[in-house]
């Protein structure tokens, strides 16, 4: 299970393996909008929890097909259903290795992506802690929508369909947790809420993707 | 016994191709599947490997007693050789990588890019997965693909030593191996007779 978990590092760091794609996507989707919106410190401030959270969700819908794609098409996923670990821990761990190269680096990138956006002083630190609770939901729900159209050729287009509706309870209390940290307000229901779907969709949905798994690798 | 089909029927994208398949097969024995293009060699080897379930029939296998080679090896182009098999090593529990490595003349390729292998070598890694996955029987499907003659000697005495351990290979071949412990079986036997003309319009009628 660790060697799975290294291995898919591994691929992420190397030539092509897309660790920086979702990163450089976040980078210019935020460096993006002061130049739209227009350079008004208070209306950036104002929209930077919810630009940033669009940001790092699509950042991160940007790498979801290469979960299982890429192992489905060069034969290890085939090798991996028949392997003694269970499906559901391949998942899991898949999963895991997916947040550690996009949702992470983007939590960690988005207090400094925030200074382009004005983002109010207290609002940092809530920012940074929602999307770290919120961005795992993000990776297992993802997922989930890779494992349904895992079979399909350029299934993307269809993934990111089905996957979009189940990211919007992420969105919104994330990006709610980060706008009333900015605001001073207390924050503390929408974290709850958004920590409750992120454990719901780390215990459940690796069983739900490795059900789909089995029924598209028939 | 290493696996027994009882009267199994398999299907591929839900037409039946394969039905009415028993054998048995036995330590230290070899059964080269034969069969033209479309016969279901995959199918069959898939669904004994697990990865689908049959349409009927039953299949005794001891639990994780099977290593699936399919026509893909699995290999991940920006790995190493060493890497990729270390992977497998360690998913299956595997120690050292050595042997496997040089079973299949690998060892001098340990650090070259698997991307930068020709068609033969990373056939040969592929194959060296199945030693390292420490599995007794393996269902090999075409495994002497793009192998030049050297190599498919090399693989045949790895076979050999395998089903001298008591191993078993199921094998889905065109060509002749050559080996002693093998018997043949022709799919064409089995195949599954075509639904009737006509016969969607049964429940209409």
């Amino acid at each position: 299970m660790i060697a799975l978990l290294l291995r898919d590092l591994r691929l992420a760091t190397r030539a092509g393996g897309g660790f920086g794609l979702g990163l450089a996507f976040f980078l210019i989707v935020t460096v993006l909008v002061p130049f739209g919106v227009g350079p008004e410190g208070g209306t950036l401030a104002r929209i930077a929890p919810g630009i940033l959270w669009v940001g790092a969700l699509l950042a991160s819908l940007l790498s979801l097909d290469r979960i299982f794609a890429l192992d489905h098409e060069d034969g290890s996923l085939d090798l991996l259903a028949t392997a003694p670990i269970p499906l559901e821990s391949v998942v899991a761990v898949k999963a895991l290795a997916h947040w550690l190269t996009t949702g992470l680096p983007l939590t960690l990138a988005a207090p400094m992506l925030a200074v382009l956006l004005n983002l109010p002083g207290p609002g940092f630190f809530w920012l940074t802690v929602s999307l770290a609770l919120g961005t795992p939901a993000l990776s297992y729900i993802g997922a989930f929508g890779a494992a349904l159209t895992v079979g399909l050729k350029r299934g993307g287009l269809l993934m990111s369909l089905l996957v979009l509706p189940l990211y919007i309870p992420t969105l919104i209390y994330g990006a709610d947790c980060a706008r009333r940290g900015a605001a001073a307000l207390a924050a503390g229901t929408p974290l709850l809420m958004l920590v409750a779907i992120t454990l719901g969709a780390v215990a459940i949905l690796p069983f739900a993707a490795a059900a789909a798994i089995r029924v598209n690798l028939r | 016994m290493m696996l027994e089909l009882v009267d199994i029927s398999v299907a591929r994208g839900g037409v039946p191709v394969l039905e009415g398949v028993t054998l048995t097969l036995g330590a230290g024995r070899a059964l080269i599947i034969r069969g033209p293009n479309g016969a279901g060699k995959t199918t069959m080897l898939r669904t004994i490997a697990g990865l689908q379930p049959p349409v009927s029939g039953r299949i005794v296998l001891p639990p994780e007693g099977a290593a699936y080679a399919a026509h893909a090896d699995g290999l991940k182009a920006t790995l190493t050789v060493a890497e990729n098999l270390r992977f497998w090593a360690d998913i299956f529990g595997a120690g050292d990588i050595g042997p496997a490595l040089a079973a299949m003349a690998l060892a001098p390729l340990r650090d070259r890019m698997a991307q930068n292998l020709s068609a033969g070598q990373k056939r040969r890694l592929g194959l060296a997965r199945l030693l390292v996955a420490q599995r007794r029987l393996w269902l090999l499907d075409e495994p002497t693909v793009s192998l030049d003659a050297a190599s498919v000697a090399l693989f045949l005495q790895v076979l050999s030593g395998h089903l001298q351990q008591g191993g078993a290979a199921l094998i889905a071949t065109h060509i002749s191996l050559g080996l002693r412990e093998a018997e043949e079986i022709d799919l064409g036997a089995f195949r599954a007779t075509a639904p009737r003309a006509g016969a969607f319009d049964g429940a209409f009628a």
